[in-house]
């Protein structure tokens, strides 16, 4: 058996998928939620990287690289926000979140 | 020898100014420090401003840059005009607000720039790279400015929210632009459009991604069901942020919406338009009905807000060139009016302390009749009642639903004519308690010179409109031009 583009997108999708439950199922920990978002951009960057290939096209690799740098930032100030918030309220649980409704 | 030819980087010219400035202010605050947050502020308005000539200097025509990544036309002109006078207009209003709340730091000013470098690139974005990043660096930027109060527990648990769903929201966009690129074979929308026309049928893996694509800007633009953030982010980020998140981004998602859907994909219109007609219903009927409930006015303007991309979705459904012209006319009036009740908002202040309740609007036309008289241009406006501004930008938009002759679009227009009708239940609620109700305190005075101004000018442009509305309707009649032309 060969491995071909559809198990490739396969496993980008299960990443994806996971990822996106992990943001709504998850009611203990937002570390947790920026770990989803990680995932989430690393199953797009499988994507790309298979897409590339398969077309013979540099461009999925460039956006790759594009992507991962825009990720690290994206963590960087997740991160900033998520401690600017536990130093107000002192817990980073997810149900508690709900100072506002909605 | 020469490698390969130099890229032109003209018309790119104010992003990079922008960008440079930004970075350049940043350094004016960190070596005077933070005694210089009025300098730096008034700067950034200066380099908004310098950044508005320098675009229309560079001219209407179409250019590209960064091979084909970047384009400037009339289009991207326009909306980069209500960005930029969006920008500024917050960087003035959020002064004053800043200083009373001890939030009054140099950062403020700069990562508004950031996050207008990030919008302008959206609305010039030309291929699926230029767009992400510009989404990701006005993304970015606007996640710090809603948790800017950072003491406050509310405006870091809106940062907090607006980062997740924003996150999930460009995850989507990504997967989509991964799938677009995987089954159509290129990122640069010159070359989508070309593969697309005229291909016969379209591969499934193609559709998918145009729609995860669509999801995600609709996260961006606060349409529903991707509105759960807005309520509680403009809610919870200090007021000043708050308006600066109900103009500027919306400009520039509505723009990049707009641009996306028309230029590379305006040959596959049968395959999303049912998708933006029913975010647009959905937003209408939404916007109308739930801010009925709303007892704190942020919350109300966030309902507001959700309704009325509802409306310009309208414009987009019809992907004609009238309807772009309705949703750029709606968007310049928009702006006006949002900007001027968050004028009023801001205002909205007894003993030093923020009022955001709308029964604290209560007698406000015994106690200051000036400030209770442009209220009421504003609701009356955002309600669609002629003869303010708000009226005619309705009518551009259900014109260009009903000129296309399709039944759908027709349903869409008088749903809504209905929706709008729900809605003014709830924007002439607030005049009745500002002119029938007996005064419940008085507000701080005086208001400070800078809101007076604006409130001057966006009272009266939204209430003057109708005598003089060549200028913008002709330039977005230019500019809806622009964007069909092959």
């Amino acid at each position: 058996m060969t491995i071909g583009l559809a198990h490739y997108l396969t496993v980008a999708a299960i990443l994806f998928t996971l990822g996106i439950f992990g943001i709504f199922l998850n009611r203990k920990n937002v570390i947790i939620i920026l770990m989803s978002i990680e995932l989430m951009l690393l199953a797009v960057n499988i994507n790309f990287v298979a897409f590339s290939v398969r077309l013979h096209d540099l461009v999925g690799q460039v956006f790759a690289m594009f992507v991962l740098t825009v990720a690290a930032a994206e963590a960087a100030i997740g991160l900033a926000i998520l401690v600017v918030y536990f130093r107000n309220r002192g817990t980073i649980r997810v149900e508690d979140i709900r100072m506002m409704k909605g | 020898m020469p490698v390969a030819a130099a890229p032109s980087f003209l018309p790119a010219l104010p992003e990079i100014a922008l960008a440079c400035a930004a970075m350049l202010l940043l350094l004016v605050g960190v070596f005077r420090g933070e005694g210089s947050t009025r300098l730096v502020s008034w700067l950034a308005v200066l380099v908004l401003i310098g950044v508005l000539v320098l675009a229309l200097r560079i001219g209407f025509g179409r250019q590209t840059a960064f091979y084909g990544m970047f384009v400037t036309d009339a289009f991207a002109l326009f909306m980069k005009t209500l960005v930029l006078i969006g920008s500024a207009v917050s960087i003035v209003m959020a002064m004053r607000y800043n200083e009373d709340h001890g939030i009054a730091r140099f950062e403020f000013p700069v990562l508004v720039l950031l996050a207008t470098t990030g919008m302008m690139v959206m609305v010039s974005a030309n291929d699926l790279i230029t767009l992400y990043l510009g989404l990701e660096l006005q993304s970015l930027a606007l996640y710090v400015t809603a948790s800017f109060d950072r003491d406050s527990v509310r405006s870091s648990e809106a940062g907090l929210k607006y980062f997740v769903l924003g996150a999930l929201s460009s995850g989507m966009l990504l997967y989509g632009a991964s799938m677009v690129y995987g089954f159509a074979g290129t990122t640069s929308f010159a070359s989508l459009a070309q593969v697309l026309t005229g291909a016969g049928p379209v591969s499934s893996g193609l559709i998918i991604g145009i729609v995860f694509v669509i999801v995600g800007l609709a996260f961006k633009v606060s349409a529903v069901p991707f509105h759960m953030w807005v309520p509680d982010v403009y809610e919870g980020a200090p007021t000043p942020v708050t308006a600066f998140f109900a103009v500027a981004p919306k400009m520039a998602a509505i723009a990049l919406f707009i641009r996306f859907l028309i230029a590379p994909f305006g040959a596959l219109i049968a395959e999303w338009q049912q998708v933006i007609i029913f975010l647009s219903i959905a937003s209408m009927i939404l916007g109308s009905v739930a801010a009925i409930a709303q007892s704190n006015i942020k919350r109300l303007m966030a309902y507001s807000s959700i309704g009325h991309v509802g409306y310009a979705l309208i414009g987009l459904a019809a992907a004609t060139p009238s309807g772009i012209r309705g949703v750029l006319v709606y968007m310049a009036i928009y702006l006006f009016m949002n900007v001027g009740t968050f004028a009023v908002i801001l205002c909205m202040r007894q003993q030093g302390r923020m009022l955001e309740g709308i029964n604290d609007l209560a007698g406000l036309s015994r106690t200051q009749p000036g400030l209770a008289l442009a209220l009421a241009i504003f609701m009356f406006a955002m309600a669609g009642i002629p003869p303010t501004a708000g009226f005619f930008s309705k009518l551009y938009i259900f014109l260009a639903a009903i000129e296309t002759h399709q039944t759908s679009m027709i349903a869409l227009a008088i749903i809504g004519v209905v929706t709008s009708v729900v809605g003014a239940f709830y924007y002439l609620r607030v005049v009745k308690v500002m002119y029938f109700d007996e005064p419940a305190g008085v507000f701080d005075r005086p208001i400070t010179a800078e809101l007076k101004a604006v409130l001057f000018v966006t009272a009266v442009v939204t209430m003057f409109f109708f005598l003089l509305p060549d200028p913008v309707a002709g330039s977005a009649q230019a500019a809806a031009a622009s964007l069909f032309v092959k």
